[in-house]
């Protein structure tokens, strides 16, 4: 059976849940083969085996974390030379697309972005991605060379499928380009206890009627009773009210939870489309003409500060 | 000394129009109206600004890849104190994917000479993110991207990449590629004196025979993705909605509950 390589986004070993999604699509393709890069590398194993790596290829060096993207990519060609897989796949974050897309120019390959669903097809993989703001739904594949396809978070189960997961060092030799961006600082964000934004099964967004930073409280009240992630709408970021990190949207993330609730979001393209593939979609806001109206399944028209915190406080009773 | 930059900028379909695509499953370019791409006005503005902080000779050349309209991009880009433009156009581009652009704007970029190149962090229409790492792939040299602040002194690009993990400082040597976010400043509206002088700034036109490319490196045929099928997403179904009279967190609870989110 063909062999499947999957880059590993990990901290330190803990492994990050796309890694474990994108071993669940990998293995409807063939056989997964995880690359584990940086310090921890080898402390990923016990994870990814119990989730379906045959093996895992590890490689720590400090210049993984010392210069920007390219000795990754020096890895994970290292690891195609090895392996000759059917596929390569990589978490689609900011710097997953990055490797991603200089492995496959490397390779002489075509590279999927963005991918939302992934299955075998008989010309190679199919990748299916939500494109327009989410308007349109395509089916792409790669044509030439090895396919390179990044999957977005959600995009698939976390499956138990315990398999051999052997680890085995992989040699890597760092081109002349890998030290040419060097890491001068790095500070790690500060963490909330909040699941992370694109990961959460439940997300609770403020925006402009959100009307100051003091007053994200009330939407942080309401995602800490459901166990959520806090999102912002562009308006509420660029005011300055919360970090940029938690924008939803087409220049912030773009997150399908099983459950998105809107407050106080008028609902602009640009906010659509990073929110439009959410499973169910509830939205609070004043105006009863707000195009996100046109998006729920359960709206209130009101005055969030009202139903806002009255739904906290169901919410708290209700879960005793 | 004299700073070369290169500003990269593609003209794409309104966002807040009726988006959608053509019979050979290309983006529609005919039916909606087109701009530069939101996010490459904060490139230009960082362009304009390392020059407005820079002692050196600093010289703004705008790039694009794209048909006849994207000429209008370029305009823009010039209207708010880029120097000159190049516009590579030819008939064989059409339907090219991001590894093909990427060839076209690195030969186009190696043909007009820089010592830095600053791309948007992505575009408002493919949505990739990935032509600034592919131009310092092809390019040789040190990517620096995803900036939210950029710099620019003695031949040294520095700037900081607000990541989901961290933030990070970067430093390369230039020559460079750099790509900033919508974080990286407000860009500029053109001034009437801008949109008036962007009027007589040289655009240069190049087609593919110009940078060396041959037709079937490009196009729907040169491409490296297929795309097989593109279907509109059906509508969402019509939800409840309910005016708030005091029960309107009740009633919404009791819907999430149903769903089993309580």
């Amino acid at each position: 059976m063909a062999e499947v390589l999957v880059y590993v986004d990990h901290v330190d070993g803990a492994v990050r849940k796309p890694t474990l999604e994108l071993l669940t699509l990998a293995r409807r393709i063939g056989e997964p083969v995880a690359v584990a890069l940086g310090n921890g590398a080898a402390d990923t194993a016990a994870t990814l085996a119990e989730h379906g790596a045959v093996k895992v290829l590890t490689h720590e060096a400090s210049e993984y974390a010392d210069y920007l993207v390219v000795p990754k990519v020096d890895a994970l060609q290292a690891a195609v030379a090895e392996v000759s897989p059917a596929a390569v796949l990589v978490p689609s974050s900011a710097e997953g697309k990055e490797i991603a897309a200089r492995l496959a120019l490397r390779l002489g390959s075509g590279i999927i972005t963005d991918a939302v669903d992934l299955e075998a097809g008989e010309e190679g993989p199919v990748a299916t991605q939500s494109v327009f703001a989410a308007s349109f739904t395509t089916k792409s594949r790669v044509s030439k060379g090895t396919p390179v396809i990044t999957v977005k978070p959600n995009s698939a189960a976390v499956e138990a499928a315990p398999a051999a997961g052997a680890v085995e060092a992989l040699s890597v030799t760092f081109s002349e380009k890998a030290t040419g961006t060097k890491v001068t600082g790095r500070t790690p964000r500060e963490s909330t206890g909040r699941p992370e934004l694109t990961e959460a099964a439940i997300v609770v967004s403020g925006g402009r009627g959100v009307n100051g930073a003091e007053n994200f409280a009330i939407i942080e009240a309401l995602a800490d009773s459901l166990g959520a992630a806090v999102g912002a709408s562009r308006a509420a970021v660029d005011a300055g009210w919360y970090p940029h990190t938690n924008q939803v949207g087409q220049t912030g993330k773009s997150v399908s939870p099983q459950l998105y609730i809107a407050s106080g979001i008028s609902g602009a393209i640009q906010h659509r489309a990073g929110m439009q593939t959410s499973k169910t979609i509830v939205a609070i806001n004043k105006d009863a003409e707000a195009p996100i109206f046109d998006l729920v399944d359960y709206g209130v028209v009101g005055d969030l500060f009202d139903v806002v915190p009255a739904l906290t406080e169901e919410i708290k009773t209700r879960k005793g | 000394m004299s700073l070369r930059i290169v500003v990269t900028v593609k003209y794409v379909p309104d966002a807040t129009g009726d988006r959608h695509f053509a019979d050979d499953l290309t983006v529609d370019r005919d039916d909606v109206d087109g701009l530069l791409s939101e996010l490459d006005e904060y490139a230009v503005e960082q362009a304009l600004q390392i020059s407005e902080n820079s002692d050196d000779d600093v010289e703004i050349t705008v790039l694009t890849v794209g048909p006849e309209d994207a000429k209008d991009a370029l305009r823009k880009a010039l209207s708010m104190g880029a120097d000159k433009a190049i516009h590579v156009e030819d008939d064989d581009i059409h339907g090219t994917d991001a590894i093909g652009t990427s060839l076209v704007l690195a030969k186009a970029i190696e043909k007009a000479g820089y010592d830095l190149v600053i791309s948007g962090m992505a575009s408002t229409d493919g949505t990739m993110g990935v032509v600034p790492a592919l131009l310092a792939e092809r390019l040789g040299v040190p990517q620096v991207t995803l900036l939210s602040e950029v710099s620019v002194e003695d031949g040294t690009v520095k700037g900081r990449r607000d990541g989901d993990a961290a933030s990070e400082s970067l430093e390369a040597s230039l020559p460079a590629v750099v790509s900033v976010t919508d974080q990286s400043g407000e860009a500029r509206y053109p001034s009437f004196k801008g949109i008036m002088a962007a009027k007589k700034k040289p655009v240069e036109s190049w087609d593919l025979s110009d940078l060396d490319i041959e037709a079937d490196e490009v196009g729907l045929a040169g491409a490296y993705t297929t795309v097989d099928n593109a279907a509109e997403r059906p509508a969402r179904t019509a939800g409840t909605i309910v005016k708030d009279e005091g029960e309107g967190g009740k009633q919404l609870a009791e819907f999430l509950a149903g769903q089993k989110f309580i």
